[in-house]
């Protein structure tokens, strides 16, 4: 009896796919799916190369320095860092004092202790990176209604994150022909950009880094703005993800020890079942 | 039950003497995954993944309560209170991926230890309870692991969490309120968060306790094995420890070895990049997809794009995949061949290997694919064989199919003849 | 037959009577054991050391104060790492009374020179956490009482601090704890 409740269950929901199946192939003949421009013209990310990169990788401190350099002058005027404090720019190799200093360059939101209005004050080690905005309806009022993003953690947040940052950086640029030719309405809108490393194409962000030099090196390095770019595609690669390297060389010993100890339970098992299993020599007696 | 060969349970020394007469607790043990449990002795490493699910589990559960002391199940704060931890709690990041990585884990292991009883045909007489309390640690798994992923709360979070309980909104009449009532609100929020951390903690332990029932419900008729023939006499098995105790043993360092290298060199290959963005209401993600466990029930949720008479496409997508899993429950009834190895079904076999085999890889790759041709034309092909699978072919398959020949004994597998085994046909070895 | 078709011993661990063969595999079983049970302590470094304070906890470390409007007679609760801190500005009569006591009258014996720092020997910093339970002392908001000593008094268990917040009477064990503490500037301290 369950087999043959069974069998019209079945025979039903398999009907009922193909007829799904019918119908959608039907559908996708008669009406296929038009291209999109973004199908046709979206890119994957360029290749970038960091020192964090591969099982091995581990921070190259002046990048990070020229990196968190590059957020500050420019990426800093509208996109928040809110995960990350002060004080964790020790970790790219400023002194205790160096990092005061620095969070005092910062205006961070504070309480007037006289009359508990809120004010302004100066940053301290244990301040997050302050946002731009007091709150989010003033960014989107200031930016056409596209918030910028929190920057923390874009690099995990997007595929090949850290080369995306980079891409994008790099990838402004006027609208293919080609792409006008096959897709008239595809034209960027006014107070859009084009770049082809966008999901959609069209960013509301305008060009960041525009010429090379715009922020002036404290180590010399010449500022490109590939340069810039990298810099600061490395240092959100370290926001991201602060435990990077040491999560890799914790991994190493970790790997190593349970390869030792993996084929020591082996050579013990082995042992052990050597006692029961059949003997080849000795099958035939 | 137990086999009259048995070993018993002998204390040595007097605590353990005194132990055994007040709480026999180490005789419980000693009898369950102790010498005192005679193992069929041709165990495969297919039959390691029980022993591993177990230890899975037990993961889970720890750096789970771990996870716990430092998680704020609040919508304001969830997002915020795991970057906390990532980056200011001690070892913070190792736990929280060695957690995340523990499910998907805990998941490979349970589709390897389901598929092979449905290879070597475990749920069969006299196991069927073996097997529905199974899929009930299955069910509450998927429950769990569902609601773990709404913590974090970022974008996958929040539309997952809004996308599987739309599914309840399919149902006829009471769905819609049935959807409000599980939110407790109109779209995932606070009221949401808040259930769901306390049902991720609470399931778990119910997992746990279900897992002892499957154990012991495994104690009654004891293992099966690869020849599918039942234990005759003590030289076909072995005590379990210290022989499969060894042989777990290794495939835990086997298990472990991967598991480290996703948890230390590829934390987030498994996970998604948008759930490191915080949960936004206002904008759903590109592509969203569950995590990839359940990515063949996703694949026939989204086949179902056809209306059928009455019942609209949506519903009927609901009904198909929850009826994916639970017309396992009746797999024992569906399929009443005598013989129950797939070693000795030639055809169950073929429709084993040609047959479900590759339509769980093509839904595996559809369900994680975005919703768009081919991939829905592939999951539509890969769900039909699903149902005629289960409900279709393995019943008539069961009927029809000629077994080849079973040996003898386990023994008799094993070492390619058996003293005792002098009935004509039946000697054809195994290996 | 037994050995030959492979037939279970009665006892797996039983020794064999090849003496060498014992040893050897003696050796790989323990070694492997121990292997799994060095792995399961190491693996309880980071189980334990996840309840240890944050790296964001350590870094509330310092509170700077502006004591300049506290009044001889007056106290002040502040918050370092979470705890309340008293800054309490001494009157004459109070410190007369705190050098009147013999050291060896005090059950944690400290002169008030010791307990402040030079030049502000009216200025007394100290932790507001009673050290018998933890609970904070009244004394040091205005009216509250300040116990028979003058100091400071713990409601949960009856400990009084005297004007130098030296344990007196009560259970706690030892004066009200001074945290580090350095003067930046004639009216402002930096706690931590």
């Amino acid at each position: 009896m369950i087999r043959i409740i069974g069998i019209a269950a079945g025979a039903f929901f398999t009907l009922s796919v193909l007829w799904a199946f019918v119908t959608g192939a039907y559908t996708a003949i008669t009406e296929p799916a038009p291209e999109t421009a973004e199908h046709a013209f979206h890119k994957h990310p360029r290749e970038l190369h960091l020192q964090s990169d591969g099982p091995f990788g581990t921070w190259n401190l002046q990048q990070l320095q020229r990196g968190y350099q590059v957020y500050k002058e420019v990426c800093s005027a509208c996109h928040s860092l809110k995960f990350v404090a002060m004080r964790d720019l020790e970790q790219l190799g400023y002194s205790e004092a160096e990092v005061k200093a620095e969070a005092a360059s910062w205006t961070v939101p504070g309480v007037d202790p006289d009359t508990g209005e809120a004010t302004t004050r100066s940053g301290e080690p244990t301040d997050y990176f302050p946002s731009p905005y007091p709150n989010e309806v003033a960014a989107a009022a200031a930016n056409n209604n596209a918030v910028p993003p929190d920057l923390s953690l874009m690099t995990k947040a997007r595929h090949d994150g850290s080369a995306y940052v980079y891409s994008l950086l790099t990838g402004f640029q006027e609208q293919p022909e080609k792409l006008l030719e096959e897709f008239p309405q595809a034209k960027t809108p006014a107070g859009l950009h084009y770049n082809p490393y966008f999901a959609n194409l069209n960013l509301a962000m305008a060009p960041p880094l525009t010429m090379d030099g715009q922020v002036t090196y404290a180590d010399g390095t010449e500022a490109t703005i590939d340069q810039m770019a990298q810099d600061v595609a490395a240092f959100l690669t370290w926001t991201a993800e602060p435990s990077l390297p040491k999560r890799k060389q914790t991994g190493w010993p970790v790997l190593g020890f349970l390869l030792f100890a993996t084929i020591l339970a082996y050579l013990a098992k082995q042992q052990i079942w050597a006692r029961v299993k059949p003997d080849k020599n000795r099958q035939d007696d | 039950m137990s086999f009259p060969w048995a070993k018993h349970y002998e204390p040595r020394n007097p605590v353990m003497r005194f132990l055994d007469e007040k709480l026999p607790l180490p005789r419980l043990v000693y009898n369950a995954v102790g010498a005192g449990y005679p193992v069929p002795r041709n165990l495969n490493y297919m039959y390691n993944f029980g022993v591993l699910a177990g230890f899975c589990l037990v993961l889970q559960i720890v750096t789970g309560v771990i996870l716990a002391m430092h998680y704020a199940p609040n919508s304001l704060v969830a997002f915020g209170s795991t970057e906390h931890l990532m980056r200011d709690v001690n070892w913070g990041w190792m736990l929280r991926y060695a957690h995340a990585n523990g499910a998907s884990f805990f998941f490979v292991v349970v589709y390897l230890h389901i598929f092979r009883g449905f290879f070597y045909g475990s749920y069969k007489a006299p196991r069927e309870m073996i097997w529905l309390l199974g899929v009930v640690i299955f069910l509450l798994m998927m429950a769990t692991a569902f609601m773990g992923y709404v913590l974090p709360w970022g974008q996958m979070s929040f539309w997952g969490a809004k996308v599987i309980t739309g599914l309840f909104s399919a149902i006829p009449l009471v769905g819609e309120p049935l959807q409000v009532w599980l939110l407790g609100g109109f779209a995932p929020d606070n009221a949401a968060l808040n259930r769901f951390f306390s049902l991720h903690f609470l399931l778990p332990f119910v997992i746990a306790g279900v897992v002892i029932l499957h154990i012991w419900a495994l104690h009654i008729p004891g293992s099966t094995n690869p020849t599918g023939v039942e234990v005759k006499s003590e030289s076909d098995t072995v005590p379990f420890h210290p022989y499969y105790t060894a042989k777990d043993g290794f495939g835990l360092g086997v298990f472990l070895l991967l598991y480290c290298a996703f948890v230390f060199f590829f934390p987030n290959y498994l996970g998604h990049p948008d759930n490191y963005i915080e949960a936004n209401p206002l904008s759903t993600p590109a592509h969203i997809v569950p995590e990839w466990y359940f990515w063949p029930f996703y694949a026939i949720l989204r086949a179902f794009t056809a209306d059928i008479l009455f019942i609209p496409a949506k519903l009927m997508g609901v009904m198909a995949m929850f009826g994916a899993i639970l017309l396992w429950f009746f797999l024992p009834w569906l399929d009443n061949s005598p013989v129950r190895s797939g070693h000795y079904r030639p055809l169950f076999r073929k429709f084993f290997w040609f047959g479900l085999i590759p339509a769980m890889a093509v839904l595996f790759y559809c369900g994680g694919a975005p919703a768009e041709e081919p991939y829905v034309m592939l999951s539509q092909i890969a769900t039909a064989y699903y149902f005629m699978h289960f409900l279709v072919i393995i019943p008539i398959v069961s009927r029809i199919e000629k077994p080849r020949p079973l040996p003898f004994s386990i023994t008799e597998a094993v070492l390619g003849e058996d003293k005792k085994a002098v009935l004509g046909e039946n000697t054809k070895p195994a290996v | 037959m037994a050995t030959s078709t492979g037939t279970p011993q009665s006892d797996a661990v039983a020794p064999e009577a090849d003496g060498t063969g014992v040893r050897r595999r003696d050796f790989i079983n323990i070694a492997a054991v121990s292997a799994a049970g060095v792995g399961g302590l190491v693996t309880l470094i980071p189980l334990v050391s996840q309840m240890a304070p944050s790296k964001d906890v350590l870094a509330e470390s310092t509170t700077e104060l502006d004591i300049s409007a506290i009044e001889p007679g007056q106290a002040i609760k502040a918050v370092f790492r979470k705890q309340p801190v008293f800054v309490r500005n001494l009157t004459q009569k109070e410190m007369d009374e705190a050098d009147a006591v013999p050291l060896s009258r005090l059950r944690d014996p400290e002169t008030l020179e010791e307990r402040t720092k030079e030049g502000h020997r009216n200025i007394l910093v100290t932790m507001g956490v009673c050290t018998h339970l933890g609970c904070v002392p009244l004394g040091a908001g205005e009216g509250e009482n300040r116990g028979e000593f003058g100091g400071y008094f713990c409601p949960c268990h009856g400990s009084s601090y005297d004007t130098a917040a030296r344990i007196r009477k009560g259970p706690a064990p030892s004066n009200l704890v001074v945290p580090d503490y350095e003067f930046t500037s004639d009216t402002t301290i930096l706690i931590g």
